[in-house]
């Protein structure tokens, strides 16, 4: 034999050695035990606008991970989480979520924080026929009408209506007469909007204002000098963090007459926001879901699963919202929900799955939770709060009661809604 | 009456925007507009530069405004680092500019992930006694509030862009970094090292980033990622005031302040990017040099 075809043959058997080798490795390979486990895929917003959001959100899911592993996993497999950062970016989710499901083969998928980041996802979810759980998403499912998607956010049967209807109730009794109302040109806010709207016709307000903005707007003070021209009674803003920041502070600048001001001001919730803001918050009233007063021990579990996460931001030094109020326990209940209706039906059928969680009230962290045949709450249980008694800029004073006073529901508030200037 | 005092706030506003936008941009102006180095991160730097405003307002309590110039000089360091980095892996293997967008595209992530890690992802501001409150002045029955943010914004801004104009104008590399923009071979035969003059003068615009920084972060809140809302803004100002020209930048970014403002006031705010940039274009198209360019279209 030539010397030429030795060196290929000797090349040939190295070569099959290194595939014989590869296979046998990979049959034994991390990879190949993840089977034993259950994978969860899912975006979220870790870097960009809303991730003072999204990374909390991820702490408390996390905390639920290891929760549910430690008593066993679902199905008795280990549960592991696959994600990626959506950078909130509404055009990076399509790509993410097909990845999840196609290359990643994830068994479940769950939303990322938001409504503008659930949105893109549906169509995939709907595509692969799973079951897809949604985490602060404002309607999403209207479109769509999928019977396989659920939401975690307590705004009731008709989400964009009764997201803003208790702020309505909290300022009955101002008898107002006209609104302004202003919303971030994105989906959710617009759609908060378009519920205000509703809200206000029926209150028999006459609407004097109503504009979107453009979500990198830098200054707001024509935007608020626009809207006292006008001389409303109160004042509606459906904003995302950069707008809810850049209002409040043309609005203490600028001055208003409005006797309430606030509604869906999304980011005031925040640690980061709420310390630099400080007193320039007084008056506010917005939309919140848990606030450190005494009524919300209707939540049980809540406050402490709280503590459990505010001591791991400590003790990890983890560089995420110090007090974790805003989304912990509802990223947490999403979860565990999802993780209760799967234990039950004792297989991965998201068909089964789907009827199960429709016909079933959960007991979670954030409560009684039952889903309407759209997927949404079947009642509301969005509070109001008041920014009050706020001194300086120290972010210890929210994790106190008596900040964030709750205004409505009625069974749980804590404080009586004053006039927006009274509190300046 | 209720109109006219609408519109002078509206205007006054746009003018104390237009200062922040020009703060914004004015590093810019050198380093794309005479270095025609696409310093595309150069947004993020000023993120950056108004993280450690925050730092030092927040461990040491120092006033923002103090805080911005005492990191001027690392800036105008690191620009200097930059420089050297970009003029050896591109200016030096004669590499068009567009190439070296790559180089800074690469710079501005690096720049974000590095925030996040440091600082993670929330939202930062800074207090002083001037923020949260207005000047306010009642003249001829008509009230004006002026927030001292925006104020601050405009006069720093204003500040900044004369300084560098008469630096430009007056000082030997102010002169040779002009030079450098018309001729290069003809600055290098008088003598004058083109890549020393560059060097300098590109660490000359980071340096603005420092105040920049600082003023970002009174106007606005930050997170690490938001210098990528700028960046239309910065290089549309600077192509609208002209290649080269510092006080085309000024007054370019006091007509988009005042367009956005006036805009937003009687048409509703949506219409305010569309309006801005239908001047750009519009500028543009009768002039291809911007306000006050010096011929160079490109």
């Amino acid at each position: 034999m030539t010397r030429f075809l030795k060196s290929r043959m000797r090349g040939a058997i190295v070569v099959s050695l290194f595939a014989a080798a590869f296979t046998l490795t990979t049959a034994f390979s991390p990879v190949a035990q993840a089977k034993d486990t259950i994978k969860i895929g899912f975006s979220m917003a870790l870097t960009g606008a809303l991730a003072g959001g999204g990374k909390q959100a991820l702490e408390g899911m996390k905390i639920w991970r290891d929760d549910i592993n430690a008593k066993g996993g679902m199905l008795g497999r280990q549960v592991e989480f696959k994600y990626y950062d959506d950078q909130t970016n509404p055009k990076n989710v399509p790509g993410i979520y097909a990845k999840l499901l196609d290359i990643d083969k994830v068994d479940f998928i769950v939303s990322g924080y938001g409504t503008n980041l659930i949105a893109p996802a549906m169509p995939v979810a709907i595509d692969r026929d799973v079951v897809f759980m949604g985490l602060f998403g404002m309607n999403n499912n209207k479109k769509w009408k999928y019977e396989k998607y659920f939401q975690i956010l307590p705004a009731g049967p008709e989400p964009a209506v009764g997201f803003s209807s208790n702020w309505f109730k909290a300022i009955e009794t101002f008898k107002p007469k006209t609104i302004a109302l202003l919303a971030a040109d994105a989906e959710f806010a617009r759609n908060l909007k378009e519920g205000a709207i509703i809200n206000a016709k029926r209150a028999g307000l006459e609407i004097v204002y109503n504009q979107n903005y453009p979500p990198k707007t830098a200054d707001f003070t024509p935007i608020v000098r626009a809207v006292n021209s006008k001389k409303p009674d109160i004042f509606y803003i459906a904003s995302y963090p950069n707008g809810s920041a850049g209002l409040v502070r043309a609005i203490a600048e600028v001055g208003t007459d409005a006797m309430a001001v606030g509604g869906g001001m999304v980011g005031l919730q925040f640690s980061g926001l709420m310390a630099g803001l400080g007193p320039n918050l007084n008056g506010i009233l917005n939309y919140d879901f848990y606030v450190p007063e005494p009524t919300m021990a209707l939540y049980p579990g809540a406050a402490d699963l709280i503590k459990r996460y505010q001591n791991k931001v400590k003790t990890e030094g983890l560089k995420t919202d110090a007090l974790g109020y805003y989304l912990v326990p509802w990223a947490y209940a999403y979860l565990d929900i999802l993780g209760q209706a799967v234990n039950a039906v004792g297989k991965i059928d998201h068909d089964a799955i789907a009827k199960y969680i429709h016909k079933t009230e959960f007991t979670s962290v954030v409560g009684k939770v039952a889903f309407g045949d759209n997927g949404e709450w079947t009642t509301s249980r969005t509070i109001v709060v008041q920014y009050q008694n706020i001194k300086n800029n120290d972010l210890n004073q929210f994790a106190q009661p008596g900040v964030r006073k709750i205004m409505y529901p009625e069974d749980i508030k804590t404080g009586t809604t004053k006039l927006f200037n009274s509190l300046r | 009456m209720e109109f006219t005092e609408l519109l002078l706030n509206a205007l006054l506003a746009g003018i104390m925007l237009g200062g922040f936008f020009a703060a914004l941009a004015i590093g810019l102006s050198i380093c794309f507009g005479l270095l025609d180095t696409v310093n595309i991160a150069h947004p993020t730097i000023i993120v950056g530069a108004a993280f450690c405003t925050f730092l030092l307002n927040d461990v040491f309590g120092i006033d923002p405004i103090i805080a911005g110039i005492l990191i001027t000089p690392l800036f105008f360091i690191l620009g200097l680092g930059i420089y050297s980095l970009y003029y050896q892996f591109f200016e030096k293997q004669s590499a068009e500019a567009l190439r070296g967008l790559a180089f800074f595209f690469g710079l501005l992530f690096i720049a974000e992930v590095v925030m996040i890690m440091t600082f993670g992802v929330d939202h930062r501001l800074v207090s002083a006694p001037y923020i949260g409150n207005s000047y306010t002045a009642v003249l001829a029955g008509m009230e004006f509030a002026i927030p001292y943010r925006l104020l601050a914004a405009f006069v720093v801004a204003s500040a900044m862009a004369i300084g560098l104009q008469l630096y430009l104008n007056k000082s030997f590399f102010g002169r040779a970094t002009s030079a450098v923009h018309q001729d290069m071979m003809a600055l290098s035969l008088m003598g004058v090292d083109p890549v020393m003059v560059k060097r300098v003068a590109f660490a000359l615009g980071l340096s603005t980033c420092g105040l920049a920084g600082a003023l970002m972060i009174i106007v606005i809140p930050i997170e690490p990622a938001v210098g990528r809302f700028f960046i239309g803004n910065v290089f549309a100002i600077v192509v609208l005031g002209g290649l080269g020209s510092i006080s085309g930048t000024l007054i370019a970014a006091f007509i988009l302040g005042i367009a956005e403002s006036v805009v937003s006031t009687f048409f509703g705010p949506s219409w305010a990017p569309a309006v801005s940039f239908a001047i750009l274009l519009g500028v543009l198209a009768f002039k291809p040099t911007g306000l006050f360019g010096s011929g160079d279209t490109r």
